[in-house]
């Protein structure tokens, strides 16, 4: 049985753990508040941006555009959205895993934004083309836009021919969903879950949509834009998905600690208790030795 | 009286403006047009210049759109803008000296020099100043 001295030892060491356990907690719920209502207010333009999309396309059929059909190389790119800190529960790995089930090792360049998950794909095999970590402490409209430009000029030149994104969607607080996305060629699968059911109504009256100057013109600018709108929105709610994933982490692993510092304090008055009993029956019997 | 259609303004960070107007105006890299309701489906892109919305009660507001698309759909106006700005959010000390940054730009044209870049900067600085003086 472990010693009085050990256990409290131990007690004191769970104890300071916990302090910090709970501290990130705060923070990220702190944190996860603010991010929260960024990824809410931009949620409108993505929606918005998504049925704009859409509907254009819809009513584009003939159109071939170079945005719309995949490039001639095997190679796909990634941009993989993780954190720079860990401690947040499956959050990071979940990405690692989605992408390294999805796409293979060898014709993946990866675009890393957030350490983790470049690390984690890293020693997976994957090649990192780039690294944007520092964008995710901080995510501006203008870093996915740049992002874009790095990637549609990659396309143009022929290194990639299909570009992916893999983020976290935000559903609620203990809830989020590692997801792949495919961003070019342009392709609307359903909207599962992305939307909330709001942005679902089928446009009405396929009027013939006129473009100015001509449709590839259009076309050339918009989907940078549609690509930037996506990427920016991936960046928010991964962010906050981010925070979540870690509140709940630093909440389980608070409540853990607290559990065992329950049972350690148990331990230890036991332990406590069988000292006494024992220095007592020593007493007594030395001086039932000596009174004998 | 015209028509009145629904008119949204968006851009990444909040719904910039959304209501019932009767006319609205702003640059396309065809040139300016003002939509009426019941215009023809139509897409554009969207040029830095002035946004002037004309509302119901006959007021007009202004303000910056810097890049973008517009769809047009018959009684829906949607314009997805990058950047939108107005007058009370523009800062005119800075767009002065941007403007004054891109002008000196594009006269030394020092080789490396972006001159797209400086005539969008110069092209942004005088759309912000216009939009504020007005």
């Amino acid at each position: 049985m472990a010693t009085m001295r050990d256990i409290k030892r131990r007690r004191d060491s769970i104890q300071s753990t916990e302090q910090i356990t709970k501290a990130m907690k705060l923070v990220a719920t702190v944190k996860l508040q603010k991010s929260r209502a960024r990824a809410e207010a931009a949620k409108p333009y993505f929606d918005l941006m998504y049925d704009t999309m859409n509907s254009i396309i819809s009513r584009s059929g003939a159109v071939r555009h170079k945005y719309l059909q995949s490039g001639a190389s095997p190679k796909k790119a990634v941009i993989t959205i993780t954190s720079n800190r860990g401690l947040a529960g499956g959050y990071n790995n979940n990405i690692v895993k989605l992408v390294n089930a999805e796409l293979p090792a060898e014709d993946t360049l990866v675009y890393a934004i957030g350490r983790k998950g470049r690390d984690g794909l890293a020693r997976r095999g994957f090649a990192i083309q780039g690294d944007y970590s520092e964008v995710i402490n901080d995510p501006l409209y203008q870093d996915a836009a740049e992002l874009t430009q790095v990637l549609l000029e990659a396309f143009a030149r022929g290194e990639i021919g299909e570009i992916y994104l893999a983020f976290t969607m935000f559903k609620n607080t203990v809830v989020h969903t590692p997801r792949l996305l495919k961003l070019l060629p342009v392709e609307l699968p359903e909207r599962d879950g992305r939307a909330d059911g709001a942005a679902d109504t089928e446009p009405k009256a396929r009027a013939i949509m006129d473009y100015e100057p001509d449709d590839e013109t259009v076309l050339d600018a918009i989907v940078p834009k549609y690509m930037s709108s996506l990427i920016y929105g991936a960046l928010l709610e991964s962010l906050a998905s981010e925070n979540g994933a870690r509140m709940t982490a630093m909440d389980s692993a608070t409540s853990n600690a607290e559990e065992m510092i329950e049972d350690l304090s148990l331990q230890y008055n036991q332990a406590r208790q069988g000292a006494i009993t024992q220095e007592l029956t020593e007493i007594v019997a030395g001086a039932n030795a000596i009174g004998g | 009286m015209a028509d009145l259609f629904k008119l949204k303004v968006v851009t990444p960070d909040r719904i910039f403006y959304d209501g019932n107007v009767s006319m609205v105006e702003l640059t396309t890299t065809e040139g300016d047009i003002g939509v009426y309701a019941n215009h023809i489906p139509a897409t554009a892109i969207v040029a830095p210049g002035l946004l002037k919305i004309h509302e119901e009660g006959g007021q007009v507001q202004k303000a910056a759109l810097m890049a973008g698309f517009i769809e047009i759909l018959q009684d829906q106006v949607t314009v997805m803008a990058e950047v939108a700005e107005w007058p009370e959010d523009i800062d005119v000390k800075r767009a002065e000296e941007a403007r004054i940054r891109a002008e000196r730009r594009l006269k030394d044209r020092y080789p490396g020099t972006d001159v797209m870049r400086a005539e969008l900067a110069l092209k942004r600085a005088i759309v912000r100043l216009e939009t504020k003086a007005k």
